[in-house]
């Protein structure tokens, strides 16, 4: 403890190894990743499906069944590593401290469960308050994430619920007690982009204002734009670029972050063709020796498919690293 | 299912909708069902009210009258004070109290064995699956020997090692049938147990026993509620078979079986309502809770949903 007293990070996540063991041996979703998250920032981890970045989450919050476990790596939330930490102490701290929002809203919410039964077992989870409280709670926390009429809301089935005011329920649960980082899973894949909108400025709103750290994973390049401070790209499970928001999108380096960004639709190419990257990304079980990309990428030379370069600091930027041997602007 | 609910919602905007009331519409949309409910809820508010509708009780021997005995249905009774509108058996006790005070004694042993067999076979379901392999295998390979094990072979050995009488009868029909509620309970535990919803309330913090309980077992309930049904009305088809073949419930307190299996030696003498009018009744209400238990089934089963 003593030597992370001084600790300015929140979260910080070092060479984060988790595999999953299968018939065919072990498959390594996420290799060696190493993060850090400030109180209050927002870090979005982009990347493509399969890329480990959802794994990644899950690893942080302790969530990963048998076959699947974190081989090696820490996960230092406060300095504490929560890859050590006993079970109970764990749970102790999910839904408290650290909570998490899922993708598919219609899923999350147990079915044969009403809102107000759900919401107060998540209060009584973590703290002990009468029912009355814990309903008061549940209600604040709805009307919170702009849900009108909260009462009623509570007294409803989630099937009762349009997809939207689920995954608001869903966040509300995650917001019910104050937590210190939230890890949220494509929380706005499901819904329809207005509802997206809207969720997306609500939960910007509720961070800024409560000094939540908050992981956004997204495959959508343009919803982490608007909503992150720092971003990392992942592919076949390594972070390939990683950097400040601005700085990663306005002067991408790795070949992959370059085809994302390319692949965007966007109003001032207007009838050119969406450039799209080749081919596939590579299966866990079979993956390329040396660099995963080089397969996909243009700029691959005989070392790229030799060596797997490392994830190495810009000399002009050293918050923005990149792990490729030819870094470099789009040719 | 969401098109189903938006239908619903139309029909009646204002009223709140629970699962179970749409439940409730699902079941009596089929005729057939909504009149078997009936005469299920007939059959048993008979059964429950035996004592105040039956004209005699079959059960005390102060009011039988040998006298009276294997009377046709509607003679009237030897003092000439009531009509015996089912006839009598041949111990003289009315026909129609013996089968009111015998469906009383069927649908207890019925009910009672469903429903204890249901809470310890979901219990040993919900362990098996959550408890780990070596566990899980130990509590299916039991579940596997007794499905395997022809019932009325097993509750015969049962009982003759036990003895007769009412308690025994639901105990055997409990170690008979918990085995069927565990392995459905254990299946559709891990189905549930790998639900989003699973994984959302571990990320809330809440312990395995939390949600394996709070949130996968209501979850479960659907199917376990149509065996349960279907259970009853096996339940009393056995508790039949064994009083018939004479292992059951005890010769002074008749149920329907044993009505049924006195009234089997007077067949071939033309007097055939000892058994029949008791056949009757058995045969109505294993229909009526069959058909109950199937509605059940279409109605819980998401595949038929229309």
């Amino acid at each position: 403890m003593t030597v992370f007293s001084h600790e300015p990070y929140l979260l910080e996540v070092r060479d984060l190894c988790t595999g999953f063991d299968t018939r065919e041996g072990e498959l390594r979703a996420v290799e060696g990743v190493s993060l850090t998250l400030g109180r209050g920032k927002v870090l979005g981890i982009v990347g493509e499906s399969g890329s480990g970045k959802s794994v990644t989450g899950f690893s942080i919050m302790g969530l990963i069944d048998p076959p699947g476990r974190i081989t090696s790596g820490q996960v230092l939330f406060k300095g504490l590593d929560l890859t050590q930490l006993p079970p109970p102490a764990l749970r102790a701290l999910r839904g408290d401290r650290i909570t998490m929002i899922f993708q598919d809203p219609s899923g999350t919410l147990n079915p044969v469960l009403r809102v107000d039964v759900q919401m107060t077992e998540a209060v009584h989870a973590h703290r002990k308050v009468s029912k009355e409280q814990a309903r008061k709670l549940a209600s604040d926390a709805l009307s919170l994430m702009g849900i009108s009429s909260p009462d009623e809301r509570l007294r409803a089935y989630p099937h009762q619920l349009s997809g939207g005011m689920r995954q608001r329920v869903a966040i509300a649960i995650a917001m019910l007690h104050g937590p210190d980082l939230i890890i949220a899973d494509e929380p706005t894949t499901a819904l329809d982009v207005s509802i997206q909108a809207q969720i997306l400025s609500e939960v910007q709103k509720l961070v800024h204002e409560r000094g939540t750290s908050l992981i956004w994973i997204s495959h959508d390049l343009s919803v982490v734009a608007g909503l992150a401070d720092d971003i990392a790209v992942m592919y076949a499970g390594r972070i390939v670029e990683y950097g400040p928001v601005d700085d990663v999108l306005d002067r991408p380096q790795h070949p992959y972050t370059q085809g994302l960004i390319g692949s965007l639709p966007s109003a001032n190419r207007r009838g050119q063709r969406l450039r799209q990257i080749p081919g596939m990304a590579p299966s866990f079980l079979k993956m390329p020796s040396g660099c995963a990309f080089a397969p996909r990428c243009g700029r691959a030379q005989a070392t790229c498919s030799e060596q797997m370069p490392q994830l190495a600091p810009l000399c002009d930027q050293p918050s923005h690293s990149v792990r490729c041997f030819y870094p470099g602007a789009a040719a | 299912m969401s098109i189903k609910t938006e239908q619903t919602s139309k029909t009646a905007p204002s009223r709140e909708h629970t699962i179970w009331w749409r439940v409730g519409q699902d079941f009596l949309a089929s005729r057939p069902a909504s009149v078997a409910l009936g005469v299920l809820a007939l059959i048993v508010l008979a059964a429950l009210l035996a004592p105040w509708i039956a004209i005699q009780n079959p059960y005390d021997l102060m009011q039988i009258d040998v006298l009276d005995a294997r009377l046709r249905p509607g003679s009237l009774s030897s003092e000439g004070s009531r009509t015996y509108w089912l006839g009598t058996d041949g111990q003289g006790r009315d026909l129609y109290s013996a089968i009111v005070y015998g469906l009383r004694i069927s649908m207890a042993v019925g009910i009672g064995s469903a429903v204890i067999a249901g809470v310890i076979g979901t219990l040993v379901g919900l362990l098996a699956a959550y408890a780990g392999a070596s566990v899980d295998a130990a509590l299916m390979r039991l579940v596997d020997l007794l499905l395997s094990f022809p019932t009325i072979l097993m509750a015969l050995m049962i009982l003759a090692w036990m003895g007769k009488g009412v308690g025994n009868v639901v105990l055997t029909l409990v170690l008979i049938e918990w085995s069927y509620y565990a392995r459905t309970a254990r299946g559709q535990a891990l189905v549930e147990a790998r639900r989003d919803y699973v994984e959302a309330a571990r990320g809330q913090g809440l312990s395995s026993w939390r949600i394996a309980v709070g949130h996968v077992l209501p979850n479960c309930l659907p199917p376990l509620m149509v065996i349960a049904a279907l259970q009853v009305a096996r339940a009393i088809t056995l508790e039949a078979t064994l009083s018939f073949l004479g292992l059951g419930v005890p010769i002074t307190e008749p149920s329907l079986g044993l009505l049924i299996s006195n009234g089997y030696q007077y067949m071939l003498s033309n007097e055939y309502w000892i058994s029949f009018f008791p056949g009757i009744a058995l045969l109505a209400t294993i229909m009526a809770i069959n058909l109950v238990g199937d509605q059940l089934r279409d109605v819980f089963n998401p595949r038929l949903q229309r």
